[in-house]
């Protein structure tokens, strides 16, 4: 394991910030749970749980918070001089960073949310759920990772894109769904698992190439704001 | 031996000129950059160390740019003046982590040296939240040390330093610059500066007000009297023999002692023995009493 690697992960889990993740997941699971076990039809608390609750809020939020502070958390607090006083090419120190961003929050979303796609459904509808949010994580990961490097607001921007631009705008203006990571998502799993349960509204290569997309340029973004990381001198 | 060269920097932000037009060339040996507080001294030491683009003007380390080059910080390190550190790292590890990020052969070695250079071995396994604002100031400038850099910027290191501590660091610096090292670090505290380093530039509102000795940038300014505390046997005898010196332009008598003001200040300072062998007064004490920092700045911003 890189020292950035470890460095970011300790960061991570040493912060109490760490522990904001844990109620979302397991809202999710306990919703699923109960929705099963009092049996209730599968199409009426599918959409709900699974793209309302889990695609559309666990996922984004836990990507948000874990996305803006592996870079965020240090540029705030300064440590990032001692990782920027190093010898080594921005690009490894941005891609750690965004393992372990994708990494952790892809294994905090994607439990629950297939344990509630094999609760509402079936095995194949929660591993392409696992598969897809996975996939998902990465995106909104390098888009959060780009932000805090973009912004000095990372999370309030990015609340602003979650809950605003895919939550709300997406419900009147369908034109937005083009630019949503959570619609790629939607449309991926889908395609893995045809069921009634997601409604997917972009196309399956739409939403392939707009994942990588986003992804690689969020992440050159990052790299390249990294390269020009200046440090506010106390007259600014 | 390396060259950290400055040629015409400035840096602005909107309206504000932070700093303006300085060049400068730092070679081995301690230098002190001093200023007032909002001078620009931070503004200067994060472009020397890479970490803001001068709106004009180059800053080189041995001819590479420090901006955008990470490569610089294999023969440079810096030590923030915010006190920032991973405090659920012990320094050991915190230590160890920069070296093994500078892709050190042996980091654990490098490691130990640099906490035994800056003496944190006792206290080296603690985690570093427990440590007093000293100790990290000194955890940090061990991980600054780690991979033994040509050039070493500090921007306030003594600050929240005991005056042992402090005592400890200064000796630091002047061991690394005799070392060969160029060393710069930046203070608005004088006491700082007049014990570590001799060679200043002093920065007033962005500028470069002086550099050089500043005993000798204090007695190049000559356009005010030099202020010295003379006690003798016979202050009063004293008084009257000084007050025919050219270079005397005033002398106060007070209980205490005497105030002398000269406008030359060597014609006075050598002119005091040979009065005082003449008069058969024995001079106790001669202190310049303006001789300070402070007074040093006051010139300054008011020239």
């Amino acid at each position: 394991m890189s020292t950035i690697t470890w460095i970011t992960a300790r960061g991570l889990f040493g912060r109490r910030r760490f522990l904001l993740l844990l109620p979302l997941p397991l809202v999710l699971l306990g919703l699923a749970v109960l929705c099963r076990s009092l049996g209730v039809d599968p199409g009426q608390w599918g959409p709900a749980v699974l793209v309302g609750l889990g695609l559309a809020v666990v996922l984004p939020v836990v990507a948000l918070i874990i996305g803006t502070g592996v870079l965020g958390a240090e540029i705030d607090d300064g440590t990032v001089v001692h990782i920027l006083t190093k010898p080594l090419p921005r690009w490894q120190i941005v891609l750690p960073k965004l393992a372990v961003a994708a990494g952790v929050t892809a294994a905090t979303v994607a439990v629950p949310i297939y344990v509630a796609g094999v609760l509402a459904d079936s095995v194949r509808l929660g591993l392409a759920l696992a598969f897809a949010a996975a996939l998902g994580a990465l995106a909104y990961s390098a888009l959060f990772l780009a932000l805090s490097l973009v912004t000095r607001r990372p999370v309030l921007l990015g609340l602003v894109y979650v809950l605003i631009w895919e939550g709300l705008l997406g419900n009147f203006v369908s034109g937005t769904k083009v630019l949503s990571i959570q619609q790629y998502v939607i449309a991926l799993a889908d395609r893995l698992a045809p069921t009634g349960l997601l409604e997917a509204t972009v196309s399956v290569p739409l939403a392939s190439v707009m994942t990588a997309l986003v992804s690689v340029g969020f992440t050159g973004l990052a790299i390249n704001r990294l390269r020009s990381f200046s440090v506010a001198g106390e007259t600014s | 031996m390396s060259t950290l060269n400055l040629t015409g920097v400035s840096r602005w932000y909107g309206n504000v000129v932070a700093v303006n037009d300085i060049s400068m060339a730092l070679g081995s040996g301690v230098t002190g950059l001093l200023g007032p507080n909002g001078a620009g001294k931070t503004t200067l030491l994060h472009m020397m160390a890479g970490f803001l683009a001068p709106s004009r003007g180059t800053v080189t380390l041995d001819d590479q740019p420090t901006w955008r080059n990470p490569e610089v910080y294999r023969r440079l390190g810096l030590v923030s003046e915010r006190e920032a550190v991973q405090g659920f790292l012990t320094a050991y590890e915190f230590v160890l982590a920069s070296a093994k990020l500078h892709r050190l052969a042996d980091p654990a070695a490098a490691a130990r040296r640099a906490i035994d250079l800056v003496e944190l071995e006792s206290a080296q396994d603690r985690r570093i939240s427990t440590y007093s604002k000293g100790m990290r100031q000194r955890a940090r400038v061990a991980a600054a040390l780690v991979h033994d850099p040509q050039v070493l910027l500090l921007d306030e290191p003594f600050n929240g330093m005991d005056p042992r501590q402090r005592l400890h660091m200064m000796q630091l610096l002047h061991t690394l610059g005799d070392a060969g090292r160029t060393i710069l670090f930046s203070s608005h505290i004088l006491e700082e500066v007049e014990q570590v380093s001799g060679t200043v530039q002093v920065m007033v509102a962005g500028r470069l007000a002086a550099s050089g000795d500043f005993r000798t940038i204090r007695r190049l300014m000559t356009n005010r009297p030099h202020v010295f505390a003379v006690r003798s046997t016979d202050d009063r005898a004293l008084a009257v023999a000084l007050i025919g010196e050219p270079s005397v332009s005033g002398v106060e008598l007070d209980p205490s002692g005497l105030t002398v003001r000269a406008g030359d200040y060597g014609a006075f300072t050598r002119a005091l023995p040979r009065i005082a062998l003449n008069k058969g007064i024995r001079v106790r004490q001669l202190v310049p009493s303006d001789e300070s920092l402070e007074s040093v700045f006051s010139y300054l911003v008011e020239a």
